[in-house]
């Protein structure tokens, strides 16, 4: 069985319906835990040992987040750079975090179709995540496409709720180890993956 | 010899441990219960101690005399000058008014205008020894009528030099003085020359006390053995008193002297530390003397003229007292607080009621009627604060709780601040400024009544008290924040509520860490200690002013403040370990020490060398780096 860690960063949560949703009634699976990024370090003062510690006892990893300017929170960014350090997570004998689990699950204001090169954003997502893929791969991690909410302005209640069916699905479905990671590897978004194998039509 | 020692004192002893606790539980006080215990053990009910209570009161006067050196320590010459209006306007009036209005009466009673005088002036004496205590426990001392209060009891105890060396003169020409116990250096001279030797004794205090008690302090300090230190300051004391015995005067004014000549020193601190144990111990025991000492049989055997002398005392002394209150511009709630705080006659009276029967001015039997009124007036007065407390504010002044106000829609606040000075305000704007109701409870009516002015909804009155605090509604309230200023205080509402409101959450304001590990030792969690968060601000930016780049210093400053937090949790079981017992001060060197030297063990900076690029050179990788 595998063990999740959400690595969730939000500095508004209070005010994010869409992530409100995502993370309620996560304790109901087995094995999750979530590390409420900005609740816990409110300062910006990251404690490395506590989150050193917290990704040593887990496989898989979330970087769980809003879509903020192409990328992550700024909280977000500072874990990253203070956590992985250089002779731990990457470089000489960094290889605490080698062949865990790790990718991006984000929400975004703008829907899919907007984020393409002859588009409104010009980019793929998976071009603007390029450098959370790179950090991962430099720790030898095995790196996720991600799994994203997107055009959240949007959303119906029902559409919401269809996507929180699916996140916690995913959820469920990693740590009982249920995947071939090479044919997660294949999809553009995780959500994609997901949609195939359990055949539920979008809403 | 030993055996009535053990005795007395076991008796003494018992007394105050059985009778104090009482009367705090029931509100009312330490002095009345000492007081209490004193009537309870005295001849009239018990009979445990019989004359030689006398005795005792004289032995536990030395309390009075260690009060009025501690007085003396806090006053230091610039505070002293600040308050120079309030105590020589309100003392000299309250002096001079209730004198003549005394004298007045007792001249109508049948003295001669001699005994008159002196009487008047020995009754316009108020109790420091009572009322200090009684405001410091009520946490009043920082009130108007608490610094009021405090002018006119250090005018009342400075004007004692001149009475004492005044009433010489108004002794009868002639007459000499018994030749009691106390013979002493003086009581043989005309009176121009007891005036004269007094003046020389007070100024040979203050030499000796700059010139040679400051380099023997300094010289006993290099030793460094506690006790030793503690015998010197008892030294002090003692020295200064048996001086001002030898030549006839009050040891209490001597002392006091000494004090406020050593406030400016830097052994100040030291010698308070070192004295307030024993302080405490004996104006305890003077209290319980003063109990013991009321003449029943005197009372029953003049009850009308002692009840009236008495009322009509305490009606002069309070009129006075009111009308000066309302001259420096004392609300109402605060007037009455200063009015019947003061309206008794102090300890001060027994000594000089005393020395007036020496010179022969008062018969014996007058000046025991006298000393019995002082006992009683002493006495009546905690009683007459709880009655001003529980009865007359409630109903006059600064109402506890208005009655329309229940009707109205009472929304709960889900906090409570008890206590609104410097650090309860500023909480409490930082909550009101994010839309977060708090009930205040405040024991300063003045700034309860700006407060209500202000649209705050607050609570008058001793937080400490149970039914206090169920009006402010914590029994719906989650958190209930203690920043009252006295820790003393502060330990005694966490105490209640967590007894009372256990589903409160209790947050508290400390002073130190002493205060720190006091707390949890009674299971808070949430303690701040205000000098923990200030003092690291100000680091951080001396750091960034000598040019450390301000979010290291800021960071710096963070895992210092972190570290602390974690070493405060670490240290507090073990603080006793050296040790049984370290007073005060003493307690705050050695924790200094110890996190001194454990901050050199633990470097408390934490590095970060994820952002150290350097590190990445060494290993050959291919991050960039600043360096050729």
């Amino acid at each position: 069985m595998n063990k999740i860690l959400i690595l969730f960063a939000h500095p508004r949560f209070e005010k994010s319906r869409t992530n409100r949703a995502l993370l309620t009634n996560l304790d109901r699976i087995n094995g999750v835990t979530l590390n409420d990024l900005y609740e816990q370090y409110p300062d910006f003062n990251i404690d490395t040992d506590r989150e050193k510690e917290l990704l040593s006892a887990h496989q898989v990893i979330i970087w769980h987040h809003p879509f903020y300017m192409y990328s992550a929170p700024a909280l977000l960014k500072q874990w990253i750079d203070l956590v992985l350090e250089h002779g731990w997570a990457h470089g000489k004998n960094g290889d605490h975090l080698k062949n865990k689990i790790i990718f991006n699950v984000i929400t975004s204001g703008g829907t899919r179709e907007v984020y393409a090169a002859n588009a409104y954003n010009r980019f793929t997502i998976g071009e603007f995540l390029v450098p959370f893929e790179q950090t991962a791969t430099l720790c030898k991690m095995t790196y996720l496409p991600p799994f994203a909410v997107q055009g959240t302005h949007l959303l119906t209640a029902e559409a919401l709720k269809f996507h929180v069916t699916m996140y916690h699905t995913l959820l469920e479905m990693l740590t009982k180890g249920e995947f071939d990671i090479e044919a997660l590897k294949r999809v553009e978004f995780l959500n994609d993956w997901l949609q195939k194998e359990r055949g539920a039509p979008k809403p | 010899m030993i055996s009535t020692f053990l005795h007395d004192a076991l008796i003494y002893l018992a007394a105050a441990v059985v009778f104090v606790p009482v009367s705090k539980k029931l509100g009312m006080g330490s002095v009345l219960g000492y007081l209490l215990g004193g009537i309870i053990i005295g001849p009239f009910v018990l009979g445990l101690v019989g004359q030689e209570g006398k005795d005792i009161m004289h032995f536990a006067e030395f309390g009075v005399v260690m009060m009025l050196f501690l007085i003396g320590l806090e006053l230091e010459p610039s505070n002293f000058w600040r308050m120079r209006n309030l105590i020589l306007g309100a003392g000299s009036l309250q002096l001079c008014a209730t004198t003549i209005l005394i004298f007045a009466l007792l001249l109508f009673i049948g003295f001669t205008w001699q005994a008159a005088l002196a009487g008047g002036l020995a009754m316009a004496m108020s109790s420091t020894a009572i009322v200090m205590q009684t405001l410091r426990e009520k946490g009043l001392t920082k009130t108007e009528a608490g610094k009021t209060s405090f002018a006119v009891l250090l005018f009342q105890d400075i004007s004692v030099i001149p009475i004492l060396a005044l009433l010489p003169l108004l002794a009868l020409s002639g007459s000499q003085v018994p030749s009691g116990e106390h013979v002493s250096f003086i009581s043989g001279m005309p009176g121009w020359a007891q005036t004269l030797t007094l003046l020389i004794a007070v100024n040979l205090v203050v030499l000796c006390g700059r010139f040679l008690v400051v380099p023997f302090l300094r010289f006993i300090a290099r030793i460094h053995l506690r006790e030793l230190f503690t015998a010197a300051a008892l030294l002090i004391i003692v020295g200064t008193a048996s001086v001002m015995i030898l030549v006839g005067l009050s040891p209490a004014l001597g002392t006091f002297l000494a004090g406020v000549v050593l406030a400016n020193s830097e052994f100040r601190h030291e010698l308070e530390s070192d004295i307030e144990p024993f302080k405490g111990i004996l104006l305890g025991l003077f209290f319980i003397s003063v109990g013991a000492s009321i003449n029943f049989s005197l009372i029953i055997s003049n009850p009308l003229m002692i009840i009236l002398l008495v009322c009509s005392i305490i009606l002069i002394k309070a009129a006075v007292l009111f009308f000066g209150g309302s001259l420096v511009k004392l609300s109402f709630d605060q007037n009455l607080l200063f009015t019947l705080g003061l309206a008794q006659v102090g300890e001060f009276a027994f000594v000089l009621f005393s020395f007036i029967h020496q010179l022969d001015i008062l018969s014996a039997r007058w000046t025991d009627m006298m000393m019995g009124v002082t006992a009683i007036t002493m006495t009546i007065t905690p009683l007459l604060l709880l009655i001003n407390e529980r009865l007359i504010l409630p109903r006059f002044g600064t109402k506890e709780k208005e009655e329309k106000e229940a009707d109205a829609i009472d929304e709960s606040n889900p906090v409570i601040i008890a206590g609104f000075g410097h650090f309860g305000s500023t909480l409490g704007r930082f909550l009101r400024a994010n839309g977060v109701g708090a009930t205040i409870l405040d024991n300063d009516s003045d700034r309860v009544d700006l407060l209500r002015k202000m649209g705050f909804k607050v609570f008058y009155g001793d937080a400490t008290r149970i039914d206090i605090l169920k009006s402010a509604g914590a029994g719906d309230a989650r958190i209930l924040i203690a920043a009252i200023d006295s820790p003393e205080i502060n330990f005694d509402l966490v105490e209640k509520t967590k007894k009372t409101f256990p589903n409160l959450t209790v947050m508290v304001r400390a002073r130190n860490r002493l205060d720190a590990y006091e707390m949890l030792d009674m299971g808070i969690n949430d303690i701040y200690r205000e000098s923990l968060d200030t003092s690291v601000r100000l680091g951080i930016d001396v750091l960034a002013k000598l040019g450390v780049r301000k979010y290291s210093a800021t960071r710096a400053g963070q895992n210092f403040i972190k570290y602390d937090e974690t070493a405060l949790r670490e240290l507090a079981p073990h603080r006793h370990d050296q040790s049984t017992y370290i007073f005060n001060s003493r307690e705050q060197i050695q924790i200094q020490e110890q996190l001194l030297t454990r901050d050199r063990e633990v470097n408390p900076n934490i590095n970060d060398h994820a952002w150290d690029s350097d590190l990445f050179e060494e290993d050959g990788s291919s991050t960039p780096s600043a360096k050729p």
